[in-house]
């Protein structure tokens, strides 16, 4: 006997309303012709309490993020890609292969549903691209003024089938530091696109997954030692973590980090640093000197990695301390940071 | 970036810094002060004082006008900010600078309507664009930002834009420079003069230092090479036995400044009798406000502000750090009870302020062994 | 007080009098030009401009940044024969 076919429901509200998360047919028309249509996978479909998964055969990596990202859109990506590539990169730079995903919505009453529309199919084109599958998800709604548009939540489970152990405890002095690629480009994109600052320019985020990245250093096995996505706090917050857990000094040089102009220059008006601010298509990873050419070779092999360059060393003193080198031949601490960086006029 | 690249040139810089070292007497200590804070964060940010011979020493002067606001001043901006229908709009750099309580970012948190501009003009459109709202401007910095504030409140008057208005904390830099030099047992040898307060009063407003002081000033660009360039000429002018304004800047400043800055600051503002100065006391004749003209856009006429006069604490030692007569290091607090996240006084309140400057970017280095002559 | 960046008229009158679009590597923004008109010699595409706050504050020299330039190279020259005259008389001995 064959299946009657289901078709979708058509969504013919023009705004989110509080009657979407009252968990009522509304919410069931909405997760129905918006989300499913947009997410459609074996494991989302039957819309349990639960996505139950086959098994598999590894440890397993968990993670979880939010993105509050304002606004919603911006040059290079939106809110939807960045639920995806954030958590897929968290994944990644802990030597896992992502697997599923989960994503929880809280919608703003008055949200065009348009809007969520654009960037549910954003968010499930960048789980294809990423070859993660959403498992599950979840829609709230709160009143308007209480969720900027809307905040999106995803939790992310990947599995390590190698043995491969990456951690602050295995950097040692010697050891070289990469980085993929140009610096600041997603933060600054955000800060322009917000508005407020009336800058325009050729300044694009760079959000992708950088899980074949990484998985392409993890194949070079113990000579990798340590991997993380610079997102908030840029690649100096990554850094000083690395730094203060691993209990040695990192060395990076000037003249090797790469900036694209643009961002560059947006950074000297505001008077802001590039190395605070946030990355979302990057890693910067750890690798034993003598691997760091090959690992630099297998990174700019990718199209994600051209501007790969190895930036730095990790030496023994000053522990717990991130230090660069200036162009100049001089040297700076590159300090943590306190705050978010903001545009200066001095 | 044109105009920025060529002048970081770091072969140039490089062999700038050579030249330096045979222009030194060695164990003859000059000591240059640079007074903007735009060329301490140049100095550090490219690790330009350690390419430096040891017998140059930089001592940080207090041109940062963030860091000399009196936490008073700031407690009566956030006044502003809490007040109901209105919004503060402020420059990034004071966001974070704590008044007698907190800050205007924690003032946000509390839920006042504190907006960051980047201009202006920005806070003025604001002002256009919410007309139920009052949109006030807390308006700092030297002579160089002056004339961005002189002509926006021109322009809201020009457009009868009745909800904005501007809390002037606009200082001058003539009269620190005076107090420093005035300063009993003032160590410093020459100034390394700021260039973008310069392209406003012009080079030849600096011929005071010279012809009253006795020290040379070189009016400098920011960059590495023209720092070095400026530590040079001063280097030789100190071994030829001149003293006059030089200016390093000629791409930008020009002895004048810009008429067109200085009129329009004439016009819409007005010298105050004096003002309070964090780290440096009260100085006569120092600060703007806004003339009696524009009162309808004068925020210290508009609200009613706490303008209360607050203490540093007494572990503070800026007074003596600002005027080069203390290193930052030398300070009892510096690292431990004052560092950039809780400063105790000016110094660190900014990521200019010598000793925030220092902590942030060079608080490895060996402080400089004393050079002295004869032993 | 000194953020101040060169940036490159490429638009007068933007979406108002007295304001300019300029272009500093690929990033743009208005600025007000009121600080630095002048009737006698109008601001022109192409003029570079120092733009603090929001304001271009002065325009830029181009034969005087050239000239800071040379001063700064021939430092640089006169080091390189120097070093060249000192290698020589080291390969003489």
């Amino acid at each position: 006997m064959a299946e009657p076919r289901r078709r979708r429901p058509v969504l013919r509200d023009e705004l989110v309303t509080l009657a979407h998360g009252a968990g009522g047919k509304a919410t069931r028309d909405l997760v129905d012709a918006l989300f499913l249509a947009e997410l459609d996978n074996e494991l989302l479909a039957p819309l349990g309490d639960s996505a139950v998964a086959p098994p598999v055969g590894g440890r397993l990596a968990l993670t979880t993020d939010s993105y509050v990202v304002r606004p919603l859109s911006f040059p290079g990506g939106d809110i939807g890609e960045l639920a995806v590539n954030g958590t897929v990169n968290d994944l990644a730079v802990a030597g896992a292969r992502p697997l599923w995903l989960t994503v929880g919505f809280v919608l703003e009453e008055g949200l065009r549903v348009t809007t969520l529309r654009e960037i549910v199919s954003s968010l499930a084109r960048a789980a294809r691209r990423a070859g993660v599958v959403v498992a599950a998800g979840d829609t709230k709604v709160v009143e308007r003024g209480k969720a900027d548009g809307l905040y999106v939540t995803s939790a992310g489970v990947g599995i390590l089938d190698h043995d491969v152990e990456l951690g602050p405890g295995r950097v040692v002095p010697g050891d070289r530091v990469l980085l993929s690629g140009t610096l600041a480009d997603h933060g600054m994109a955000v800060m322009i696109a917000r508005g407020d600052l009336k800058l325009e320019g050729d300044v694009e985020s760079d959000t992708a997954p950088v899980h074949e990245l990484a998985a392409s250093l993890v194949g070079l096995g113990d000579a990798v030692r340590w991997m993380r996505d610079p997102t908030r706090g840029g690649l100096a917050t990554a850094l000083n973590e690395l730094a203060a857990q691993a209990g040695v000094a990192v060395r990076i040089r000037e003249q090797a980090l790469p900036v694209a102009p643009a961002v560059a220059a947006a950074c000297e008006i505001l008077g802001i640093d590039p190395l605070y601010v946030a990355n979302e298509g990057k890693l910067v990873a750890v690798v034993a000197e003598e691997a760091a050419g090959d690992a630099l070779a297998l990174l700019r092999a990718s199209p994600l990695g051209e501007r790969a360059a190895e930036i730095g060393v990790v030496e023994d003193e000053p522990a717990g301390m991130v230090l660069l080198d200036t162009a100049l031949g001089g040297s700076r601490i590159v300090d943590l940071l306190v705050g978010d960086p903001l545009p200066r006029i001095c | 970036m044109r105009y920025v690249d060529e002048f970081r040139d770091p072969v140039l810089a490089r062999s700038l810094a050579a030249e330096l070292r045979s222009l030194v007497t060695p164990g003859e200590v000059v000591r240059v002060m640079e007074v903007c804070g735009g060329h301490t964060h140049a100095i550090y940010r490219h690790g330009l004082d350690e390419l430096l011979p040891p017998e140059v020493e930089l001592v940080h002067g207090p041109g940062c006008p963030v860091c000399v606001i009196p936490m008073g001043r700031v407690d009566d901006a956030i006044a502003i900010a809490e007040t109901d229908g209105v919004t503060l709009a402020t420059f990034g750099d004071m966001i974070r600078v704590p008044g007698g309580r907190d800050s205007l970012l924690q003032a946000q948190a509390r839920g006042a309507d504190v907006r960051v501009v980047y201009s202006p003009l920005d806070a003025l459109e604001l002002a256009r664009g919410e007309p139920g709202r009052h949109v006030c401007f807390f308006a700092v910095g030297f002579e160089t930002t002056a004339p961005a504030t002189a002509i926006t409140l021109l322009r809201a008057r020009e457009e009868g834009v009745s909800n904005f208005s501007v809390f002037c904390n606009h200082v001058l830099i003539e009269p620190p420079l005076r107090a420093i030099l005035e300063t009993p047992g003032c160590a410093v040898d020459a100034f390394v003069g700021p260039g973008h307060v310069a392209t406003v009063v012009g080079s030849d407003a600096f011929r005071f230092v010279p012809e009253e002081y006795g020290r040379p000033l070189v009016v400098s660009a920011f960059e590495p090479t023209d720092l070095l360039q400026s530590v040079a000429l001063i280097l030789r002018q100190l071994a030829q036995g001149r003293c006059e304004v030089e200016n390093q800047y000629t791409r930008v400043v020009l002895p004048e400044g810009n008429t067109l800055a200085l009129a329009a600051m004439a016009e819409t503002l007005q010298l105050r009798e004096d003002f309070e100065w964090r780290g440096l006391g009260v100085l006569p004749r120092s600060a703007l406000g806004i003339r009696d003209e524009l009162a309808a856009f004068d925020a210290e006429r508009l609200f009613a502000l706490p303008g209360r006069r607050l203490e540093d604490p007494k572990a503070c030692s800026c007074g003596m750090v600002l005027t080069g007569r203390m290193k930052p290091w030398e300070c009892r607090v510096f690292g431990t009870a004052c560092t950039p996240e809780r400063p105790l006084g000016t110094c660190m309140v900014s990521s200019e302020g010598a000793c925030a400057a220092f902590f942030s970017y060079g608080r490895l280095r060996q402080p400089r062994e004393e050079v002295t002559v004869g032993g | 007080m000194c953020l101040g960046i060169p940036a490159c008229v490429v638009e007068l009158d933007a979406c108002e009098p007295g304001l300019a679009t300029v272009d500093v590597s690929g990033v743009r923004r208005d600025v007000s030009v009121a600080l630095v008109e002048d009737p006698a010699a109008p601001l022109a595409k192409g003029d570079w401009v120092l733009v603090h706050v929001g304001f271009a504050l002065a325009r830029i020299d181009e034969r005087q940044a050239q000239e800071t330039l040379e001063l700064l190279r021939q430092g640089l020259e006169l080091e390189r024969e120097l070093e060249e005259l000192r290698r020589t008389a080291e390969a003489a001995r």
